[in-house]
């Protein structure tokens, strides 16, 4: 098996202390060439992601009462409309957005409303109506219903839920691999054949370790003594982490065989206390993923065109600042898609305002999107999955649940 | 009477499935009485101490504290500099980083020294699973260096006690009050908030409010559990009660500093309704009583059952074994080491097939076993930790670790396991019988198929590794 560049793979590792990890599926070529080229990406921001903060709605007149001294300036937001702005850590995307090919869904949420991190994790990778509805994840049975032979990949150190189910997931991650016995893979192999969990796991790691030197060509390698010190040292080597993850996905998905679906996962958005504003510790998160989706659309170069990306959470956040800085488990937030397959457009979904008579339950922004919605529109439109399919296998029991139509 | 092969099986069982595996010798002397065994290690004394002489929680508090008041002052000092260009050694943050580093791994290793030697190996995997239900995580700053005291203070002493007591012992403790942002909830209708809300230079929505984070996290996760019947509105009452249960600061004295205090100031006066029950005014007692009746309620225990079957015997433990336990839990009023008997009694906890794959820290510390060593510095454990998902002491979430094996064998997993197998197996297996490490560490448990690879392999490297890597050694 080819052996990947260590002193790169060594680097790259340390994205493993800013929280990112990610899930690839792939599927083999697929059956119609322009069907084969299509490419999703999903970026799951776990921890209860603040909608209010990524696109602050610095138009309405609540925004700034509600959220004191953790509400983004309107002078600093980046604009996207008479409501709404951007994060000012989230310039990557805006540009994106100045260009048509980035969106927001400020109001959406998940079908669980219990503000739980791993109850709505749950609800929102396995697509189930609640929680426990389903015990594999959608991305998978959305593999599953589309025609040809799939190919599944994973990347990063755990298994996601959105990526288990019987379509086979492969899994990779920064990290170094060692020179080894060429024998023992053979001898595992032979060990494990009749082993449910390990034999078909090892058989796709071998093959994953195979691609993932030409997934990194063309990666220029962190250099962490370049990023000089302090806490700006320290985000600025975050960064370059996260945009390498990013243009190592795109590297994957490059290929002739690579991943056409891919998940990733990134931490750290419980932000209960302290949360700062156009600064301060969710600034910093938004900075990361902000290089990750860069990294993707740098890395993908002419493949953008063919390109969707979701990014969404488990579930918002307060729509007061709360006692310490703040903010606490809410119900809707902000989805952001990107991509040079999207067609140009406004906000999607209504805004429910930020009136005290308009809030969910007097505290969250009300969710006027189903999360599965906006899924079931992507899949379809983008990647040619049936209705049928989208309302009974890969949402179970969503029929009542319109796809939004017309994103590409 | 049970046969020789069946008292070795159980053996087998007992040391790696109940314990952290076997080391050279041990399946011998357990195959005596299994059982007695494992009942033997339950005492009143709770779990082993990593450190006879360890740096407490409050002083690392405190460290941390001096350390955050240095740096605003030297913030202050260079007004407009971002720090930018300091060189990394003199750099206040990596300087801080590093000291808070250095704190945690001599804790972690330490641990790690204690599971990969203990002769009570269940007792350490009871401990362990404790400190896992009660996270601390030291993924924040402010709790990095203060998971390892967490562990001794709070969980240690009593996991063969009460449950009661566990459960107030860790929700007390400074580092369960940081990690959960506690120590800074304020009742908004406290003098304290009032006092913020009159300041000269108040800032609207500056202090003097709640923080829910911990109240819930104590319901959905370490009690009743999420389906357990409580509201939003029962974590909004709850978090009420808490509020007033804090950190001592800087300022206060060092009775106070970095330790538990109850801010009378901050506490929201009133009585206050969680889970139906109402509860009078009584200060810090008020949230002590909710607890109280959070640890009693059976919720807790059909929850709590379920999670001690799941890590010793199944993903999906055999409800027959849950009841069992559920009743045991009940019937003594949640005493921990009834149910713990409860568990070794149980014929379901002793089935010949393992059913458990093993965390990556359960892979590593179970392969020093088997050799019948202990790892040596941080820097053999703290890397492939790294690498294979599980940082030493930084759970992602108040969840903990997860305790599935779609988790943790994913293909990339098992490739990394592979790597570190093969790393260590050529540092350690010159001076080794393979044959006979296979023996001991498995036992009854080994397969002739691993059997025989293990005695053709190539090298004693090889040989090592392929054990290492069997299907029966990734499980337990």
């Amino acid at each position: 098996m080819t052996r990947p560049d260590l002193s790169r793979r060594g680097l790259l590792a340390a994205a493993g202390g800013f929280g990112l990890s990610i899930g690839f599926m792939g599927r083999a070529a697929h059956a119609d060439s322009t069907m084969a080229r299509k490419k999703f990406v999903t970026v799951i921001a776990r921890g209860g992601m603040d909608g209010l903060s990524v696109s602050p709605p610095i138009g309405d007149p609540d925004y700034a009462g509600l959220r004191g001294r953790i509400a983004i300036p309107a002078d600093q937001a980046l604009k996207l409309d008479g409501t709404f702005g951007l994060h000012p850590a989230l310039a990557g995307v805006h540009a994106l957005a100045l260009k048509g090919q980035a969106r927001i869904a400020p109001a959406i949420a998940s079908s669980d409303r219990a503000r739980s991190h791993f109850e709505a994790q749950d609800v929102l990778e396995s697509g189930g109506a609640t929680v426990y509805g389903a015990t594999s994840g959608f991305l998978n049975r959305a593999l599953e219903a589309m025609p040809g032979r799939v190919e599944a990949l994973s990347v990063g150190a755990t298994a996601p839920l959105i990526l288990r189910g019987k379509a086979p997931a492969g899994s990779w991650s920064p990290g170094a691999a060692g020179e080894g016995s060429p024998r023992l893979p053979a001898i595992l192999t032979d060990l494990y054949a009749s082993d449910p969990l390990l034999g078909p796991a090892f058989a796709r790691g071998l093959q994953t370790e195979a691609m993932a030197a030409t997934a990194m060509q063309g990666v220029p390698a962190p250099t962490p003594a370049a990023m000089g010190g302090g806490v700006q040292g320290f985000v600025r080597q975050g960064q370059a982490a996260a945009r390498s993850i990013g243009q190592t996905v795109a590297g994957f998905m490059r290929q002739a065989n690579g991943p056409q679906v891919v998940a990733i996962s990134v931490d750290g958005w419980d932000t209960h206390a302290n949360q700062g504003a156009a600064q301060g510790q969710l600034a910093t998160r938004l900075l990361y993923l902000d290089a990750l989706l860069t990294g993707l659309h740098d890395g993908l170069a002419a493949d953008w065109r063919d390109t969707v990306v979701v990014v969404a959470t488990e579930f918002g956040r307060t729509a007061r600042i709360n006692g310490t800085g703040g903010t606490d488990h809410g119900t809707g937030s902000t989805a952001l898609l990107l991509g040079g397959a999207l067609k140009p457009g406004g906000v999607i979904g209504d805004w429910p305002t930020l009136k005290a008579g308009a809030l969910f339950e007097g505290r969250d922004t009300r969710p006027t999107l189903d999360l599965r919605g906006l899924f079931k529109g992507v899949l379809g439109d983008h990647l040619g999955l049936d209705r049928a399919a989208l309302d009974r296998t890969v949402f179970p029991d969503s029929a009542g649940v319109e796809p939004v139509r017309g994103l590409v | 009477m049970a046969s020789p092969s069946d008292t070795d099986l159980q053996a087998a069982i007992a040391v790696t499935r109940f314990g952290l595996g076997a080391r050279p010798g041990e399946l011998a002397e357990v195959a005596k009485d299994p059982k007695g065994w494992l009942r033997a290690q339950i005492r009143p004394a709770g779990a082993d101490q990593p450190q006879a002489d360890p740096a407490t929680a409050a002083q690392r508090i405190a460290d941390f504290r001096v350390y955050q008041q240095d740096r605003r002052a030297m913030r202050r000092g260079m007004a407009g500099d971002d720090g930018g260009d300091t060189p990394p050694d003199r750099d206040p943050v990596r300087i801080a980083a590093r000291m808070l580093r250095e704190g945690a791994a001599v804790d972690f290793l330490a641990r790690a020294q204690l599971a990969a030697t203990t002769p009570a190996g269940f007792r350490e995997r009871w401990a362990l699973f404790w400190a896992n239900h009660f996270t601390v995580s030291g993924v924040k700053l402010v709790t990095a260096s203060v998971v390892g005291p967490f562990e001794q203070e709070a969980i240690r002493p009593r996991v063969f006690g009460r449950f009661e007591d566990l459960l107030i012992s860790s929700t007390m403790h400074p580092g369960m009050l940081l990690y959960l942002d506690q120590a800074q909830s304020v009742g908004p209708g406290s003098p304290a908030a009032g006092y913020l809300r009159r300041r000269p230079n108040a800032v609207p929505g500056v202090g003097g409010g709640l923080n829910e984070n911990l109240a819930r996290e104590i319901l959905e996760l370490h009690t009743v559990g999420v389906d357990g019947g409580y509201s939003q509105a029962d974590v909004t009452e709850f978090a009420r009660a808490l509020t007033g249960w804090s950190v001592g600061g800087l300022r206060e004295a060092e009775a106070r500093r970095g330790r538990f205090v109850f801010r009378v100031a901050a506490h929201e006066p009133g009585s206050r309704s969680v889970m139906g029950k109402t509860y009078a005014p009584d200060e810090a007692m008020q949230a002590g009583a909710i607890l109280k009746d959070l640890a009693a309620h059976p919720a807790t225990a059909r929850h709590l059952s379920r999670k001690i079957a799941r890590h010793f015997t199944a993903d999906e433990p055999s409800p027959a074994l849950v009841a069992r336990l559920e009743k045991a839990w009940l019937g003594s009023g949640g005493d921990l080491a009834v149910v713990a008997r409860a568990l070794i009694e149980a014929p379901e906890a002793w089935d010949p097939t393992p059913a458990k794959f093993k965390t990556p820290y359960e892979f590593l510390i179970s392969s020093w076993r088997a050799i019948g060593g202990q790892p040596g510095a941080i820097e053999h454990l703290a890397p492939p930790l790294n690498a294979l998902g599980q940082r030493a002491f930084s759970p992602p979430s108040p969840k903990g670790w997860d305790d599935v094996a779609l988790t943790w064998a994913a293909p990339d997993a098992i490739i990394k396991r592979m790597t570190w197998a093969e790393g260590f197996s050529a540092v350690v297996a010159a001076d080794l019988d393979p044959n006979a490490v296979a023996a001991g560490a498995l036992g009854a448990r080994l397969s002739p198929a691993v059997r025989k690879a293990v005695a053709r392999a190539e090298s004693r490297e090889e040989a090592l590794s392929v054990l290492l890597m069997s299907p029966e050694f990734q499980r337990r």
